[in-house]
């Protein structure tokens, strides 16, 4: 701080306080739909506090079965999202790190081709190529099957980008000595790429779960039985039945069970999180 | 670009790139090409032949009143999001940087919306808004406003606007932060003593030199509103009332995906290509060179 002016560090927490509140309300007030019967939530304007049903629609909504779309449990849709997240992220780091890896440390033909070939995927977002992409997918027959949701979304440029600036700032002595010592490229790939990447690896890792997660447009495509659903796409399947009989506190019990479990990954994980955002967009 | 020492392997480079080569060629490669050749096509209802027709899918979509009016819709759209998430990002990065108390609080407390997937928040100021339900939405009925997105195209825009906007304040707020607390203390405590008040100071030297921050934040919010808000039309709106919120991504999904018209969808596609190519060329050559004062 530059010079004590009361008022305005007064005004900038009133500032921030009110842009929290703007922030956090819609969740809260979904949140407290969600502890609340059906009845109340039609009959607005609904309390702002918290109702006596929180147990109950909770369990019913995790493992109840009937009424909900297809009677899928939400513990189930909660399954399917977490293994979509974890597999692309897994799957994208991998994927990019050996990329990256033999751009880098090997010198062959058509490095340079590959090179572009990974870069030019950032033009091509999977909304330019909806329905030649669809095809591909069903004459692989890859729809509603686990592979379909992850596999296409295993390729990543930025990451591959990532991973290839942090293998250029390696000392060419440190290779060196790697290879005096006798380590061929997996052992130097074990034993020195991979400990010093660690920090990259973590944070690339909460950036690519949050991206999984929230996937839209590509589960909508890939997916048509009820029980190969993401939470957000089943959300909206529920969502969209709107009026006949919608069971509207389970759809607000979803939508926070949906939403819980990318928020505490970026809570928890802030200080990687922050730099892994950082660090993708250079 | 190269390293000096590197491993002697002839085969195994090519290992190594196997997988993300072999993802790339057969799910965009592909796919891409067959979408800039079936532009040029003409299919029958049934799929049982196909035409050479040059550039007519093109000729046709863009004569298209309704392409028009999608791509005048993705254009308000895009650049209301655009401006609001920015405007209100910066506003809170200031005041984050100005408070000495609580920083990290306020910080944790601003960040985590952007976990929230797009579709989820749409969902969340639906149900805020929604006229059969939404709190707020009786309030403001009660307060003489006729509120109904599901009837008013302008009511419906505004709704997934402010959804949209909501969900990129946090990746704004990150960058703008991280921005302010690059710029030198002494900078601003020099012109401080040259008489600058908080105002002064904001506009001459601050925000000068978040410029390049802010001209990147522009990019990459157009290509979130362009294309990643997909989610919230599809779940909040479904491009209606009356086509007021039919942004030209979901144009492109509900020509070709739901009513089949691959000649047309295609052609949409290639054209949004286009677009992409053209924004990622000038985040890549502007961001990094013209506006830069450090």
């Amino acid at each position: 701080m530059i010079e004590r002016r009361p008022v305005g560090t007064l005004l900038a927490h009133f500032t921030l306080i009110a842009g929290i509140v703007i922030v956090a309300f819609p969740i809260y007030y979904t949140f407290v739909a969600s502890t609340r019967t059906i009845a109340e939530i039609l009959a607005p304007p609904m309390p702002l506090w918290p109702g006596p049903h929180f147990l109950e629609n909770y369990g019913q909504a995790l493992f109840g079965g009937l009424g909900r779309i297809g009677g899928v449990d939400v513990s189930l849709l909660l399954a399917n999202t977490t293994v979509v997240a974890l597999a692309v992220a897994v799957g994208k780091i991998v994927i990019s790190m050996l990329s990256a890896y033999a751009i880098v440390f090997f010198r062959f033909p058509l490095r340079m081709v590959f090179f572009w070939m990974i870069f030019i995927t950032l033009m091509l977002p999977v909304e330019v190529r909806i329905m030649p992409t669809y095809k591909v997918m069903v004459d692989l027959g890859l729809i509603d099957t686990y592979a379909g949701l992850t596999v296409p979304l295993m390729a990543s440029a930025t990451a591959t980008f990532l991973f290839r600036q942090f293998f250029l700032t390696i000392p060419d002595e440190l290779v060196e000595a790697a290879r005096i010592d006798g380590a061929g490229p997996w052992r130097f790939f074990k034993d020195i790429l991979l400990p010093l990447s660690k920090t990259n690896i973590a944070a690339l890792f909460v950036i690519l779960f949050i991206y999984g997660w929230t996937q839209y447009l590509w589960p909508l495509l890939v997916t048509n039985s009820n029980d190969m659903n993401t939470i957000i796409i089943a959300l909206r399947k529920m969502i969209s039945f709107a009026d006949a009989e919608t069971e509207w506190h389970m759809v607000m019990v979803t939508t926070i069970l949906a939403l819980v479990p990318p928020v505490l990954v970026v809570v928890l994980m802030q200080r990687w999180f922050v730099k892994g955002l950082v660090d993708s967009e250079k | 670009m190269q390293r000096r020492v590197t491993f002697p392997n002839r085969v195994l480079p090519y290992l190594l790139l196997a997988p993300q080569i072999a993802i790339t060629s057969v799910f965009f490669f592909w796919p891409a090409f067959q979408a800039v050749k079936q532009s040029l096509y003409r299919e029958d209802p049934f799929g049982l032949s196909s035409a050479f027709v040059g550039l007519e899918n093109f000729r046709a979509v863009l004569t298209d009143p309704n392409y028009l009016h999608s791509l005048r819709v993705t254009v308000v759209f895009s650049l209301s999001v655009a401006v609001a998430a920015l405007a209100a990002a910066l506003l809170l990065a200031v005041m984050t940087d100005r408070v000495v108390k609580g920083r990290g609080v306020y910080r944790t407390l601003l960040i985590w919306p952007y976990a929230v997937a797009p579709a989820v928040a749409g969902m969340l100021w639906l149900f805020l808004f929604s006229p059969a339900m939404g709190t707020l939405a009786f309030l403001l009925r009660r307060a003489g406003v006729a509120w109904d997105p599901l009837l008013d195209g302008d009511q419906a825009m505004l709704l997934v606007v402010v959804a949209a906007a909501w969900k990129q304040v946090s990746y704004n707020f990150i960058f703008f932060l991280a921005g302010l607390q690059a710029i030198p203390r002494s900078l601003i405590e020099a012109a401080a003593i040259d008489g600058a008040g908080p105002w002064r100071r904001f506009w001459s030297i601050i925000f000068p030199l978040l410029s390049p921050v802010s001209f990147y934040l522009l990019v990459v919010n157009t290509v979130y509103a362009f294309f990643d808000t997909f989610g919230i039309i599809h779940a909040v709106t479904g491009g209606g009332p009356a086509k007021a919120t039919e942004t030209l991504v979901y144009k492109v999904f509900n020509d070709g995906y739901v009513n089949l018209d691959l000649g047309s969808s295609s052609a949409q596609s290639v054209i949004l290509m286009a677009i992409v190519i053209g924004l990622t060329a000038v985040q890549f050559r502007y961001v990094e060179k013209k506006v830069h004062y450090a």
